[in-house]
């Protein structure tokens, strides 16, 4: 797929403010989404960076509330619209999409990527959809807004669409309304839908937390395969490990609105380096794992995002904060670093005051044994 | 009268997949006129039982509350047999209601009354048939109720767009100010200072109605303060329903998906959040109107519009049965026909609801 050129074409791929030009597809760079609110300041993201290139997969993981959701509508400029939206949330860093910086773009432009450069897929398609409109109204709508075209060109797009995500009979199902289709029907829809202008940026948040697992399963081998045929880069946003086991090129976990590990996918999976991402590995299900073995939860709860601990976020519920790391005070906060060896080609970060050797030797003794 | 809506109204359904059929539509529309019916014919049946089973319990003689006090028993001997007040309720239920298709001669005393097609009854007080004074009366209380109703939904909405889209701003605050003082100030008092300042002060209308065949000036310069005045009311109530409402609509998930698609924001606003702002709205429409053709009671006494509303205090206080009983059928009337096509509309704009 090629990319279509900008309507103000000139100004594509050229730095603006001196800022240095990204040599990745889709560069974040220490964005920050804080929400004024009467207790205090939400800090909902807080300094997140990570590059992703067309044809790849970045998985974002993390407990409800460390932020992820926020950076996807963070990065689609849609950060105003949601739970805090009675007072203007407050952005910044940058986002660059394909040599554009988004932060400080004019909002008519952004508005223009929105749906065609860069979609989203939601998690609740079926309140993700207006119940007022049928399904294909609002593919063609959605192609219409990017799209001088007329309404049958455009139906026949939602159309052709539809019967790619795998909707049966979609000439005629392009007329129900959401509440007619199915969940996972829905969601194909809602995929038809954000993929009408070919996006070349394709982020899905909690794409199938609302099916059930037999939907899941066909709905994350959807995207997969749409991705190969288009070869947009994919942000997949979940707090479910086993679809990013599925999909992501690359894992980002989240906690506290701040990255605590991300790397290459297999290399997160085979040798974590963050204890809070032990504590995920640990409480995911395994089809392999033994009856009578319980899950391990990850004890304590998602820290408060209005007065995010001083030092590492994790801390309070981390259980090796009382093994000695070195003159390494808990105030300090722990810096995203490169674990050592791997700094070549696609590096693998985490953000934790433990020594490298100390977390290669608690995970591989102590945790995953019991994996 | 609101209880009307229970029941038979349209039930929701999601998930079950079926498009609407035209014929469907029809038997459903059918259905419900037969339950209008039937619902106006126990409206009937209940205010003519009231009206007159108690007197009979209540051992007043109803023949001697039409000519008053002073007549002699002969004159009310007369009236009791002209009423046919000795049959039975039922007898007189079935005369009345076969009155309104029939007409019906009231015999007795001497002479004889007719009262024609439709007959709702003959008023001894004012020796009429209580038809032509109804229908005398409805036109004016529908020329007040449809033009406040303009005014109001034109007013009050887009208000509380405005508001909800400004939320916290001088204007929202200020707006919802007066849409508080709208809602509490009575319209005996919004009326009457409107009256003193722009009839009596300004000159700038003058108050009497006139029909708008008659002349149409006139009746627009006879019933703009009662627009004005009514529709101030009830654009504050609208005003706070449509900015509580879109506040809540815009918070939605698909009008983020609306903005993820790129859309404008007049169209996310225009189209997408008003689709869904407009059913509430629609609902409490229906329920109003319906309401107000039963009698802007206030609102014509304070600009003495001879509407229904006037002719049902002076029917109450004339203690003039009939006509407060064809009064009470046409409110209901109203208010049920206001239902059923509140509901058939709901069904046009929202596809979830299916008419069963």
């Amino acid at each position: 797929m090629t990319t279509t050129p900008l309507p103000d074409g000139g100004a594509v791929g050229e730095p603006t403010d001196g800022k240095a030009r990204p040599t990745a597809f889709l560069d974040v760079r220490d964005l920050r989404v804080h929400f004024p609110t009467d207790d205090g300041l939400v800090k909902s993201v807080d300094g997140l960076s990570f590059q992703l290139e067309k044809g790849r997969t970045l998985g974002i993981v993390g407990e409800s509330g460390s932020g992820k959701s926020v950076t996807s509508l963070g990065i689609m400029g849609l950060h105003t619209v949601g739970q805090y939206g009675r007072r203007k949330a407050r952005i910044s860093g940058e986002i660059w999409l394909d040599g554009t910086e988004l932060m400080s773009a004019d909002p008519e432009k952004v508005r223009r990527l929105r749906g065609r450069e860069m979609a989203m897929i939601f998690q609740d398609p079926l309140s993700a959809m207006h119940p007022y409109f049928t399904v294909g109204a609002q593919i063609v709508e959605a192609y219409r807004v990017h799209h001088d075209v007329d309404k049958k060109t455009a139906r026949k797009r939602a159309v052709e669409l539809l019967d790619r995500v795998g909707i049966p009979q979609p000439d005629r199902r392009v007329d129900d309304y959401p509440h007619q289709f199915s969940g996972g029907m829905r969601q194909r829809a809602m995929i038809a839908m954000a993929l009408v202008n070919n996006p070349n940026l394709l982020i899905a948040d909690e794409p199938t937390t609302a099916l059930d697992v037999t939907v899941q399963a066909q709905i994350l081998d959807l995207i997969r395969d749409l991705q190969k045929e288009f070869g947009s880069a994919v942000v997949i946003i979940t707090h479910d490990l086993g679809v990013v086991a599925e999909l992501a090129d690359d894992i980002l976990v989240m906690y506290g609105g701040r990255c605590v590990e991300r790397g290459p996918a297999e290399r997160v999976f085979r040798a974590p380096q963050h204890p809070y991402t032990w504590g995920l590995l640990g409480s995911m299900p395994r089809i392999d794992r033994e009856q009578t073995e319980r899950l391990i939860p990850v004890k304590g709860s998602p820290p408060s995002l209005i007065n995010v601990p001083s030092g590492c976020a994790f801390n309070p519920r981390c259980p090796y904060a009382d093994v000695p790391k070195g003159g390494v005070t808990r105030t300090e906060r722990p810096e995203l670093r490169p674990v050592p060896g791997t700094e070549a080609g696609r590096p693998h970060h985490s953000a934790c005051h433990l020594a490298p050797e100390e977390r290669t030797r608690i995970w591989t003794e102590e945790i995953a044994p019991k994996l | 009268m609101r209880a009307a809506r229970g029941g038979r109204g349209p039930r929701r359904d999601t998930g079950v997949p079926g498009r609407r059929r035209p014929t469907a539509v029809f038997a459903y529309i059918v259905r419900r006129l037969f339950a209008v019916i039937v619902m106006l014919l126990v409206v009937t049946l209940v205010t003519f039982g009231i009206f007159f089973a108690i007197p009979k319990l209540t051992g007043a003689d109803p023949a001697a509350l039409y000519v008053g006090k002073q007549a002699d028993p002969e004159t009310i001997e007369g009236i009791r047999q002209k009423l046919g007040l000795s049959d039975p309720i039922l007898v007189q239920f079935w005369h009345f209601v076969t009155g309104i298709v029939a007409g019906r001669d009231y015999t007795g005393g001497g002479t004889t009354v007719h009262c024609d097609v439709p007959c709702f009854g003959y008023s001894f007080r004012t020796e009429q048939d209580i038809w032509p004074v109804l229908q005398d009366r409805v036109p004016v209380t529908l020329s007040l109720a449809a033009g406040a109703c303009v005014l109001w939904l034109v007013g009050g909405v887009t208000t509380g767009v405005v508001s909800a889209l400004k939320r916290g701003s001088l204007w929202d605050r200020a707006a919802m100010t007066v849409a508080l003082s709208g809602v509490s100030l009575p319209i005996y008092f919004t009326g009457l200072v409107s009256l003193a300042v722009f009839s009596y002060g300004l000159g700038w209308v003058d108050g009497d109605y006139v029909d708008f065949a008659d002349d149409p000036a006139g009746w627009f310069s006879g019933l703009i303060l009662p627009w004005i005045t009514l529709a101030f009311l009830y654009a504050a109530m609208y005003a706070r329903l449509t900015r509580a409402t879109m506040l809540e609509i815009l918070g939605e998930d698909y009008i983020r998906t609306a903005r993820a698609k790129g859309l404008r924001e007049p169209v996310v606003i225009g189209k997408h959040a008003m689709r869904s702002t407009l059913t509430p709205v629609l609902t409490i429409l229906g329920m109003d109107l319906g309401a107000l053709v039963g009698g802007a009671i206030l609102t014509e006494t304070t600009f003495n519009l001879p509407g229904l509303g006037q002719a049902a205090v002076k029917a109450i206080s004339d203690r003039d049965l009939p006509l407060i009983l064809g009064v009470t059928l046409i409110a209901a009337t109203a208010v049920v026909v206001a239902n059923l096509v509140v509901d058939l509309l709901y069904a046009v704009i929202d596809p979830r609801v299916r008419l069963s």
